[in-house]
C-alpha cells in the first residue's frame, strides 16, 4: 500500500511530463482502435456483402460445374434438394438457380456475363438484388423477357432502362441459341466485377431457352446465423455426396483469408503501436530515475529493499499506461460509436473500393473482446516496459548514487 | 556497551589503475552513547569511513562489526534489511522525498519495517515534537527551511530506533543559527536517550560540541581524543 501510494505519488512529480507520456498513450491506443474498428467493418461489410450479395453461405453444384460451366452439369433432382433445404431449421432461404455463360450486346457493343436465371420470389429472400436496383424495378413489370442488369454493363454496352439488348450462349442440344431481352432494372452494388459480370432474367425463361431438360445448376442457401455454416456445410455434403457442397469460404476464398488472417494483421499493427509507445514509456521512466538517481540511492541506503524499489517504479509505469490506457480506450469507444453510426464517407476513393468489391460507406466496429484484448495488451505493455527502468534503478549504487548532484 | 568495532579496515580505489587508499588500516571502537565527529580535510577518507561503518560499502580488506554481527562479509541484500533495523542516516543534502510530508517521510522507515499504524503514529509525534516541528507535520520538504528539513532528516534517521546514527556533515549547508539548533537537538537526544551519534565533519561547531573527535588524514586516524 506504502508503495502504490508513493508511486502515485511519484507519477506527479513532473505532471506535464506524466501528461505528455499519458497522452501519448491515449492517442496510441485510440488510434489502435478506431483503426481496427475501420478494418473490421470494411472488411465485415466486405464479408456480408459476399454472403448477402453475391454466394449466399452455402451453394451447391453438381460435381466440376465451377470448373467450366458446362450447362449440363445441373443438378438433377434440383427441387426436391430445395424443398428439402427449405424444411431445414438452419436455412433462412434459398434459391435455385440456372445458370449460363453467353453473350449481352446492344447495338453498340457486346460483353461476356454470366446470365443468372432466378426465381425471383425466391430470389429477393437469399439476395438483396431488388434493394440493389437503382432504376427501373425488380422483375415486378409484366413483361415478357425482362432482364436486370448493372449500372456498369449498361454504361458499357450504352443502353438505358427498356432498351432492347439481346443475350446469346450455348443451348443444351449444342446449338447457339439467342434471345432479346428488354432492360427493366439496373442495378449497382459495390463490386465491380460482379456488377460487371451477371446479369438476371427469369429462371422459367432461360430454362426454355437452354432446352426443358435442363434443371438447377446452382442451389444458394442463406442460412439462419454464419455460425451454422460449417455444421451446415457437412450435413448437406453427408446428405448428397454426389454433388458439390461449397460454403462462400471455399467460393471466394479470397476474402476468407482476408478474415482470417484480420486478426492476426490487426495484433501485428497493435503490436508496432504498442511497440512504440513500451519505448516512449521506457525512455520517460528513464529520465525520471536520472532525475532521481540521489533520491533513489538515500531509499537503499535508508533500507528500502531491492524489491520494493522495483515495484515502487514498475507501479509509476503501470500508472501512466492504466490512466492512458483507458481514456484511449474510451475515447476509441466513443469514436467507434459515433462512426459506426453515421458512417465514414471514402466517397472519392469509391472507384478504387468498389474494384475490390468494397463499399465507400465504412461503418467502422469493434467487438467487445477487442477492446479487453486492447486493455489486456495496455497493461502487458506497461508491465514489460517497467521492467527496463526499474532493472536500471536496481543498478544503483548508493553510495555513488548519493554523491551524484 | 560496544556498537561499533572496525579492526584494520581498508578502503582502496581504482586497485587495478592508481590505487587510492581512502581508508589505511583504521581500527577504532565507539561505545554506546558516543557523541563522535570524525574530522579531517577534504580526501581524508571520513565518507568513505562513514559508508563503510554504515554497510554502504565494502571494505578493500579488513572487519567492521555492529555489535555481533559482522557487516563487511554480508552480502548488498542483507545488508539492506541491516542497515533499515540498525542504523540511521543523517545525508548532508537532507534527502527527503520531496513528495511526501514531514510526517510522512518520518512513518516511511517505519513502513518500511511493517511497524503498525498505532506504533507508528505515537513515534511520529514524539520525534516530530523532540527535533520541534510538530507543526510542521503536514508540510512538504520544499515548504521547510533548511535547518528544518535536516530536523525531519534527524527524526527519520530516529524513527527506526537504530542502534546508531550517522550523519555525513549534517550541518554543511545550513545557516549557523540552524546548525546550533540541530545540534541543540542532536545532542539532546545523545544526552537524555543515550543515542551514540557519529560525524564525518569539518564544521567546528560540530566539533566543539563532539565529546570524542577523531582525526584522519589520506585514510589514517592520526588522532583520537576523548574530551573530559
Amino acid at each position: 500500500m506504502m508503495l502504490i501510494r508513493l508511486a502515485w505519488k511519484n507519477v506527479w512529480r513532473s505532471h506535464y511530463r506524466s501528461l505528455v507520456v499519458i497522452t501519448a498513450i491515449t492517442l496510441g491506443v485510440w488510434a489502435g482502435i478506431f483503426l481496427y474498428g475501420f478494418f473490421f467493418g470494411m472488411f465485415e461489410q466486405r464479408m456480408r456483402d459476399v454472403i448477402e450479395n453475391e454466394t449466399s453461405h452455402i451453394q451447391i453444384h453438381q460435381q466440376h460445374y465451377r470448373d467450366d460451366y458446362d450447362v449440363h452439369l445441373y443438378i438433377s433432382d434440383g427441387p426436391k434438394i430445395l424443398e428439402k433445404l427449405k424444411a431445414d431449421s438452419a436455412v433462412k432461404a434459398a434459391t435455385g438457380r440456372i445458370l449460363s455463360m453467353g453473350m449481352i450486346a446492344s447495338p453498340a457493343t457486346g460483353t461476356g456475363v454470366k446470365i443468372n436465371g432466378v426465381d425471383p420470389v425466391e430470389e429477393e429472400k437469399v439476395t438483396k438484388l431488388a434493394e440493389k436496383i437503382k432504376e427501373g424495378g425488380y422483375f415486378s413489370e409484366n413483361l415478357r423477357t425482362p432482364i436486370i442488369i448493372s449500372q456498369k454493363t449498361a454504361e458499357k454496352l450504352k443502353v438505358k432502362l427498356h432498351s432492347k439488348i439481346v443475350l446469346t450462349f450455348q443451348a443444351a442440344n449444342g446449338e447457339i441459341t439467342s434471345g432479346a431481352f428488354r432492360v427493366i432494372g439496373i442495378f449497382h452494388s459495390d463490386n465491380t466485377a460482379y456488377d460487371q459480370g451477371n446479369v438476371f432474367i427469369r429462371r422459367d425463361e432461360l430454362k426454355t431457352m437452354l432446352g426443358d431438360s435442363i434443371d438447377f445448376h446452382e442451389i444458394a442457401v442463406l442460412l439462419r446465423d454464419q455460425s451454422l455454416m460449417e455444421a451446415s456445410e457437412k450435413r448437406y455434403q453427408a446428405a448428397w455426396p454426389g454433388l458439390m457442397v461449397e460454403s462462400w469460404r471455399d467460393i471466394v476464398p479470397e476474402i476468407a483469408v482476408i478474415v482470417d488472417m484480420f486478426d492476426q494483421l490487426m495484433s501485428i499493427f497493435m503490436l508496432i503501436i504498442m511497440l512504440s509507445l513500451a519505448f516512449g514509456i521506457i525512455n520517460t521512466m528513464l529520465m525520471a530515475i536520472m532525475e532521481r538517481t540521489r533520491e533513489i540511492g538515500m531509499l537503499m541506503a535508508i533500507g528500502m529493499n531491492k524489491t520494493k524499489i522495483f515495484f515502487m517504479i514498475a507501479y509509476e509505469t503501470v500508472y501512466l499506461a492504466l490512466i492512458g490506457g483507458p481514456t484511449g480506450l474510451l475515447l476509441g469507444y466513443l469514436t467507434i460509436q459515433f462512426f459506426s453510426r453515421r458512417g465514414i464517407d471514402l466517397a472519392s476513393f469509391s472507384k478504387a473500393l468498389a474494384g475490390y468489391g468494397i463499399s465507400n460507406m465504412v461503418y467502422p466496429k469493434m467487438e467487445a473482446h477487442n477492446y479487453y484484448n486492447i486493455l489486456l495488451e495496455v497493461i502487458l505493455v506497461a508491465m514489460f516496459a517497467s521492467i527496463y527502468p526499474a532493472y536500471k534503478a536496481l543498478k544503483l549504487n548508493p553510495v555513488d548514487a548519493i554523491r551524484k548532484i | 556497551m560496544r556498537v561499533i568495532e572496525t579492526h584494520n579496515l581498508n578502503k582502496v580505489y581504482d586497485e587495478m589503475v592508481i590505487p587510492v587508499k581512502a581508508v589505511d588500516n583504521v581500527t577504532l571502537n565507539v561505545e554506546q552513547g558516543e557523541f563522535t565527529a570524525i574530522v579531517g580535510p577534504s580526501g581524508s577518507g571520513k565518507t568513505t569511513l562513514l559508508n563503510i561503518i554504515g554497510g554502504l560499502d565494502h571494505p578493500t580488506s579488513g572487519t567492521v562489526k555492529i555489535e555481533d554481527s559482522e557487516i563487511s562479509a554480508m552480502s548488498s541484500n542483507k545488508l539492506i534489511d541491516f542497515r533499515l533495523n540498525n542504523i540511521g542516516f543523517i545525508f548532508q543534502a537532507y534527502n527527503l522525498i520531496p513528495v511526501l510530508t514531514a510526517r510522512e517521510n518520518v512513518e516511511f522507515i517505519m513502513l518500511l519495517q511493517n511497524k503498525p499504524r498505532k506504533e507508528r503514529d505515537a513515534r511520529v509525534k514524539e520525534l516530530m515534537d523532540a527535533v520541534g516541528l510538530s507543526d510542521k507535520m503536514d508540510n512538504r520538504p520544499s515548504e521547510l527551511s533548511g535547518g528544518q528539513q535536516q530536523r525531519v532528516a534527524v527524526a527519520r534517521a530516529l524513527a527506526s530506533k537504530p542502534k546508531f546514527i550517522l550523519a555525513d556533515e549534517p550541518t554543511a549547508n545550513l545557516d549557523s543559527h540552524s546548525a546550533e539548533n540541530l545540534l541543540d537537538i542532536m545532542l539532546k537526544l545523545n544526552q537524555e536517550e543515550n543515542i551514540t551519534f557519529i560525524f564525518s565533519t569539518h564544521d567546528q561547531r560540530v566539533i566543539d560540541r563532539a565529546r570524542r573527535v577523531v582525526t584522519l588524514t589520506d585514510g589514517r586516524v592520526v588522532s583520537d581524543v576523548t574530551k573530559s
